[in-house]
């Protein structure tokens, strides 16, 4: 016997949850709209043949929409009963399955995609860029406009999680009107930066020595440790140290030769210029004094990173 | 023959402690070796727990003796870690186990190799067993110096201090106990400043006289920041290198042990979930091995850079002490003439900075490089 075409197959694969949370919202409320009974599965939890009790037709008739979540992380029984789900397809039944990346559970992707299943893919979203194209296609989604500035200044202020940014995205829709611009998030967002050790790094190593204060307090202000950010600062001088002294070369050759990725060689190199070779020895003076406080060597943690901070970017001028 | 022929250079403490082992009145059940790395501290303590359980007094050739020096005894307990620190479970075993009789000797001794590497709460766990001993329970503690242990044990101790034994003694042990040449048995006691340990190994491993001279070299060799950072470089990159040759085979014949004992199927891809939670807290105590042995690598290094500095100081003074470096006289002469005796002591002031913020877990490539570029010479000296 031929298999009978399955009536509706999802496939949601992606890590983003909340990109995977919408599709399965807006999956249920189809199937709800056409009057299917949803019943939920945890992949955690399953116990072996309950995938195949629930896919069986009920006395009362009407279709029903089962949704298996977190497929990635399903228990060996629960993948040999979506097989055999999948194998020989219950009539009138839909089924919606959550994939967030992995070898696991490959075998069931494969089967659902070779099946034809619908498949919305949730990347993540992890650099800048990524967040403002989400948060510019909330906007577009709900017809609305927001300034680049707005994006920018939106993804600045709570781009650590995609959540909040969505949610921060929603509120900002909902409450205001016309263009959104950078004032506008000001007004809900202002004074919040999310800073991370890197951005803390960077503005010390440009020589920016108010932004780079201003970025180590709001990092510490939102929960950034000192030691990873004197990590990262130890890093980036390194790389200049290692850039500067390797000579001339394409920048691909000079990261094979230095174990490190070539935007980093570039990024290095635009900052070379304007430092000096003792100004390079002071910097990383600098650093290991305070490693060694923010380790318990002195009494004040963050005093130790500013410290640092200043003699960095005083040291840089230094010629 | 007596057990105490390997603990040279400490005629003092022998003497007090064959005093203790036959005089009831000069023992005590709680000692405290203290003494430079490399001084012998955990040789002296082993062959004072031997002249306790021998019979005669430390004949040197019983069964008791012999099994006392080398750890086997059944009533002297020789704990040593090679971990980062000593852990409180661990301790709280061995008070359990101080609580015992002896079984087969007059005593029941407990050897804590690395008394200095207690943590706060292991040391606390001991304090009641150091105060109310049981009747015929002896601790024996080893640390480098007093500070090393909390107040509280130090109070609980007798102190018995070792003194860095000379050179000539060394290497006169070197010759007789490991049949090695005298020229060799006196460079390597010299180099390795009467580290005892340290010194065997330089006598018989070509690779580390050649990683030694390699850091010898380096004193010579920076001069700008690129070189600095070179030098520090290659510096972590010896450590890590010996010390992941040394242990890569160990942590593979442990771990094919720990899945017999399991028994587990080795050729596995992947073990079952039990297997695995072993191989992982395995590998776990593996890394920490790894960690501390890359560090010890590298704090020895540094001694080693320290000896040219401290060398080149000798020479620029003009006093009249023995060198450690008189194989690497060229280098150290050069130095002496290019640095004045302020400098030469701000090199060696970095170092020691160096290793005091590599014992802080500072990473050491770091500290490294903050020490390598205030190592910078004013001129290249053609090395």
């Amino acid at each position: 016997m031929a298999p009978a075409p399955v009536p509706s197959l999802v496939l949601v694969s992606g890590p983003e949850e909340i990109l995977v949370d919408r599709a399965i919202t807006s999956t249920l409320a189809e199937a709800r709209a056409a009057g299917a009974e949803v019943i939920r599965l945890d992949a955690a939890t399953y116990e072996a043949g309950a995938l195949l009790m629930h896919a069986s037709p009920s006395l009362f008739g009407g279709s029903k929409c089962l949704v298996v979540r977190d497929l990635h992380e399903a228990s060996d029984e629960l993948q040999l009963d979506l097989l055999a789900l999948l194998a020989d397809p219950a009539p009138d039944v839909s089924l919606v399955v959550t994939h967030g990346g992995g070898m696991k559970g490959k075998k069931v992707l494969d089967t659902m995609k070779r099946l034809g299943a619908h498949t919305v893919e949730c990347p993540a979203i992890k650099t800048d860029r990524d967040k403002s194209d989400f948060v510019m296609k909330e906007f577009s989604s709900a017809r609305r406009k927001i300034t680049g500035e707005g994006v920018r200044a939106l993804v600045e202020a709570v781009g650590k999680d995609v959540r909040e940014l969505a949610s921060a995205s929603s509120q900002l829709i909902a409450d205001t009107e016309g263009v959104v611009d950078d004032a506008v998030v000001d007004v809900y967002h202002g004074g919040k930066v999310e800073a991370t050790g890197f951005r803390v790094a960077d503005a010390t190593v440009a020589g920016q020595q108010g932004e780079a204060l201003r970025l180590l307090r709001h990092a510490i202000a939102t929960g950034v440790d000192p030691v990873p950010i004197v990590a990262v600062l130890a890093a980036q001088l390194r790389q200049l140290i290692k850039v500067g002294s390797a000579g001339r070369g394409s920048s691909a050759q000079l990261a094979r030769s230095l174990g490190m990725a070539p935007w980093q060689v570039d990024k290095a190199r635009r900052s070379i210029g304007h430092w000096s070779a003792e100004g390079l020895a002071v910097a990383v003076q600098a650093v290991a004094a305070a490693d060694f406080e923010v380790k318990g060597g002195g009494r004040d943690p963050v005093y130790a990173v500013e410290r640092a901070i200043l003699t960095i970017t005083r040291a840089r001028g230094a010629r | 023959m007596s057990v105490w022929r390997d603990v040279i250079g400490q005629e003092p403490t022998i003497e007090t402690l064959s005093r203790a082992v036959v005089d009831d009145a000069a023992m005590t059940h709680a000692w405290l070796f203290t003494g430079p790395p490399g001084s012998g501290r955990s040789v002296a303590a082993r062959a004072f727990a031997a002249a306790l359980q021998c019979p005669q007094g430390g004949c040197g050739e019983c069964h008791e003796c012999r099994t006392a020096l080398d750890g086997s005894h059944a009533d002297v307990k020789v704990v040593a870690t090679e971990g980062l620190s000593i852990k409180v479970e661990d301790t709280r075993a061995l008070v359990q186990e101080s609580a015992m009789r002896p079984s087969v000797g007059r005593w029941r001794v407990i050897i804590v190799e690395d008394a200095d590497r207690l943590t706060e709460r292991a040391a606390d766990a001991l304090l009641k067993a150091l105060e109310e001993p049981t009747p015929r329970t002896v601790w024996m503690l080893c640390a480098p110096s007093l500070e090393d242990v909390i107040i509280t044990i130090r109070s609980r101790s007798r102190h018995v201090r070792l003194r860095t034994p000379p050179v000539e003694a060394v290497a006169e042990l070197l010759q007789r106990r490991d049949g090695i040449d005298a020229p060799m048995a006196l460079y390597a006691a010299r180099a390795a400043q009467s580290h005892v340990g340290l010194a065997r190994r330089l006598a018989r491993d070509e690779g580390a006289r050649i990683r030694r001279r390699d850091v010898i070299a380096m004193a010579t060799k920076i001069i700008g920041v690129g070189d600095a950072i070179g030098a520090a470089a290659d510096l972590a990159q010896i450590a890590d290198e010996e010390s992941t040759a040394s242990s890569a085979e160990r942590d593979a014949a442990e771990k094919a042990r720990l899945l017999e004992t399991l028994g587990a199927d080795p050729t596995a891809r992947t073990q079952p979930p039990h297997v695995r939670a072993q191989v992982a807290s395995l590998e776990k105590e593996q890394k920490t091995r790894a960690t501390r042995h890359a560090r010890d690598m590298i704090d020895r290094s540094l001694v080693d850079l320290t000896s040219v500095y401290r060398d080149a100081l000798v020479l620029r003074l003009g006093s009249d002490v023995a060198l450690v470096n008189p194989d690497a006289m060229d280098k150290v002469r050069a130095l002496s003439g290019v640095l004045t005796a302020e400098q030469l002591l701000g090199a060696m002031d970095a170092i020691n900075e160096a290793r005091d913020r590599i014992n802080a877990n500072v990473p050491p490539l770091l500290a490294l490089e903050a020490m390598a570029l205030q190592l910078r010479l004013p001129r290249d000296l053609g090395f």
